[in-house]
């Protein structure tokens, strides 16, 4: 068997047919969140109804007033901040894991998210005490705060996880990202405490708040969306070098530590830009890069790009969930994740352990 | 020429200093191993070289201090293959080798068809064609070894360190992967530089050895001068008797007299106890 002739087969690259169906999980995903809710549109209707948004094109979708308006004014905003933050927090996951070089890295059981949480609190707490009107739209200094919140939690993670050691196990990672998540949960509720004005706003944001997203989100997120993405892109193939350890990216030209710190805070403004917006959404990381993984290959050019799309997708369905499940009620949607990615979280320990 | 010139060669790991003052030359096109008891520094040494490791005193490759390379610069001049190099999960025996196209490859770019070429004729030359879509992590152990050179060889960098290349190795694919380096020495006009455990392999294969004890050079030259009883009885603490083998002496082990039957007459004469230092 070995000595038959393997296929003929070139490097690792992003194939074509992994790429339409990346992009068509997106789209049917988005269709089937602007169709489907407490209101069930036709998904050709909406459809026709978003080509319209095109300038210059004109088609009679069938759909009345109030449904276009359930389409285009409250259901696609959502859509859309539900497709980024997922694409966001799915290629953080992937670009942890290689930069940690850790199966189980992901940017809520890092810490990272609960550091941005305790940001953005911080950041609605002290506008909340002092204009004390009813906040609609997040203040633009909270993606600022998240971003600073989710490097001093990763940084934390990463430096509590290696006291006294000089190789990391994986578990030990994940233990300081507990500890640290623990930790700064400790001081985000000592400050709702002291802030009970705000409580409730904080409290709705911490379980996922796409329910409320509007186009101010979508453009709070979009810009440190592209630059956290074109940065981790651009980086794939470093990724894939760190993967045979620092020394030996090493002995290969690359400066491992650099890079190391260059991906973490791409990765991390990602993520504090999503969290700053959609609350905190776990495990999105975790399921997304695996699965991408075992469909389409290990090389990072090709599970970063297609976890973005595969994300975008995920949480965009999984938003439907979160709001056709308990209709007209809605769960929160880190709820949603949590029910899928912890069985997810254990299934992937289990075979990183049997692999070392 | 001189391929690696060190001097006064002085390495601190954990505020420890683990090598004291190591002179050593490598001509090239030569093979040069270093041997050694256990935390002589070996391992150090080839790291030093390699340029993985903040050291104190001057590592020369090819006349140029190492110190004024750059990365990528001198991942073109010495390709590093460790004692167990992370096996990435899931990556493909061709991507892998490809990885040591990194220091041609610019910074954010990607491989071009003249890497792959490079690659896939390494490759070839070690027969690893059938292996290229395999995953690495599925290939057995020989076959691994002839994976992790065909990466260190794809560097086409003219110096070639091997950390222990055949500590994780059946005596057959030890001496396949050996006669391998040699060959490929001798094709590609290589100087290797390795550390090595087996005394009597170490001695076939190397022009030359050097004996580090202690994190000093206890010895440097042929086998036939570093390979004695007495110089192997003193930094080893080992009993052993060197015969004449076909290419160089070889080092056959024999276990210490206390522990043997104490009713044996004649003990054969083995060289007497090591000293207690």
């Amino acid at each position: 068997m070995t000595d038959e002739p393997g296929p003929v087969r070139g490097p690792a690259r992003l194939r074509g047919r992994w790429l339409v169906a990346g992009i068509l999980m997106a789209l049917v995903a988005a269709l089937a969140g602007l169709a489907f809710g407490p209101v069930n549109l036709p998904p050709g209707s909406v459809a026709a109804e978003l080509l319209n948004l095109v300038p210059g094109v004109h088609i009679d979708s069938g759909l009345s007033e109030r449904e276009i308006a359930i389409v285009t004014q409250l259901r696609l905003p959502r859509v859309v901040l539900g497709l980024l933050v997922g694409a966001m927090l799915a290629l953080a996951g992937g670009c942890y894991q290689g930069v940690f070089r850790n199966p189980l890295a992901d940017p809520y059981l890092l810490g990272v998210a609960a550091g941005a949480g305790l940001g953005a609190t911080v950041a609605i707490a002290i506008r909340g005490t002092t204009t004390g009107e009813e906040t609609v739209n997040l203040p633009a200094s909270v993606p600022v705060a998240a971003f600073a919140g989710a490097v001093g939690a990763v940084v934390l993670t990463y430096a509590l996880g290696s006291v006294g050691r000089r190789d990391r196990s994986p578990a030990t990672l994940i233990l300081a990202g507990v500890a640290v998540s623990s930790f700064l949960a400790a001081i985000q509720t000592y400050l709702l405490q002291r802030n009970v004005a705000t409580i409730r706003e904080v409290y709705s944001w911490i379980l996922g708040r796409l329910a409320t997203a509007g186009w101010h989100d979508v453009l709070l997120l979009l810009p440190y969306a592209a630059v956290s993405a074109a940065t981790v892109l651009l980086h794939g193939r470093e990724l894939d070098v760190l993967s045979v350890g620092d020394e030996e990216a090493a002995s290969l030209g690359l400066h491992p530590q650099r890079s190391r710190y260059l991906l973490l805070a791409a990765a991390s403004l990602g993520t504090a830009a999503a969290v700053a917006v959609s609350g905190l959404i776990g495990f999105v990381g975790l399921i997304v890069p695996h699965t991408v993984r075992l469909l389409a290959g290990s090389s990072y050019r090709v599970v970063l790009p297609l976890s973005m799309l595969f994300g975008a997708a995920f949480l965009t369905l999984a938003d439907l969930a979160a709001r056709t499940v308990t209709a007209p009620a809605e769960i929160p949607i880190g709820v949603v994740t949590a029910f899928f990615g912890a069985p997810f979280f254990v299934l992937v320990l289990r075979t990183s352990r049997r692999a070392t | 020429m001189t391929a690696v010139e060190v001097s006064g060669l002085r390495v601190e790991l954990g505020g420890v200093e683990v090598l004291h003052g190591v002179d050593l030359a490598v001509r090239t096109g030569e093979w040069v191993t270093v041997i050694g008891p256990n935390g002589a520094g070996k391992s150090t040494l080839l790291r030093a070289v390699g340029g993985l490791l903040p050291f104190a005193g001057s590592v020369s490759l090819f006349g140029t201090p190492s110190s004024r390379l750059r990365r990528r610069e001198r991942a073109r001049q010495v390709a590093t293959v460790a004692q167990a190099p992370v096996v990435p999960p899931g990556m493909a025996v061709l991507d892998y080798v490809l990885l040591g196209r990194t220091p041609y490859i610019p910074p954010l770019g990607r491989e071009s068809a003249a890497d792959l070429a490079a690659v896939r004729d390494v490759l070839a030359g070690l027969d690893l064609q059938r292996f290229s879509a395999r995953a690495l992590e599925t290939l057995s152990g020989g076959e691994r070894q002839r994976a992790f050179l065909a990466r260190a060889l794809a560097q086409g960098a003219p110096l070639l360190l091997l950390d222990e290349p055949t500590s994780a190795l059946d005596i057959g694919h030890q001496q396949e992967v050996l006669e391998l380096v040699d060959a490929l020495r001798l094709t590609h006009g290589l100087t290797v530089l390795t550390t090595m455990h087996d005394l009597s392999v170490a001695g076939e294969y190397a022009d030359r050895l050097v004996l580090l004890s202690a994190g000093r050079v206890a010895a440097d030259g042929p086998p036939r001068e570093v390979l004695t009883e007495a110089l192997l009885a003193r930094h080893y603490r080992a009993r052993v008797r060197v015969v004449d083998g076909d290419h160089g002496p070889l080092v056959v082990p024999i276990r210490p007299l206390s522990t043997v039957d104490k009713s044996i007459d004649d003990p054969g004469g083995f060289p007497g106890p090591p000293p207690s230092d």
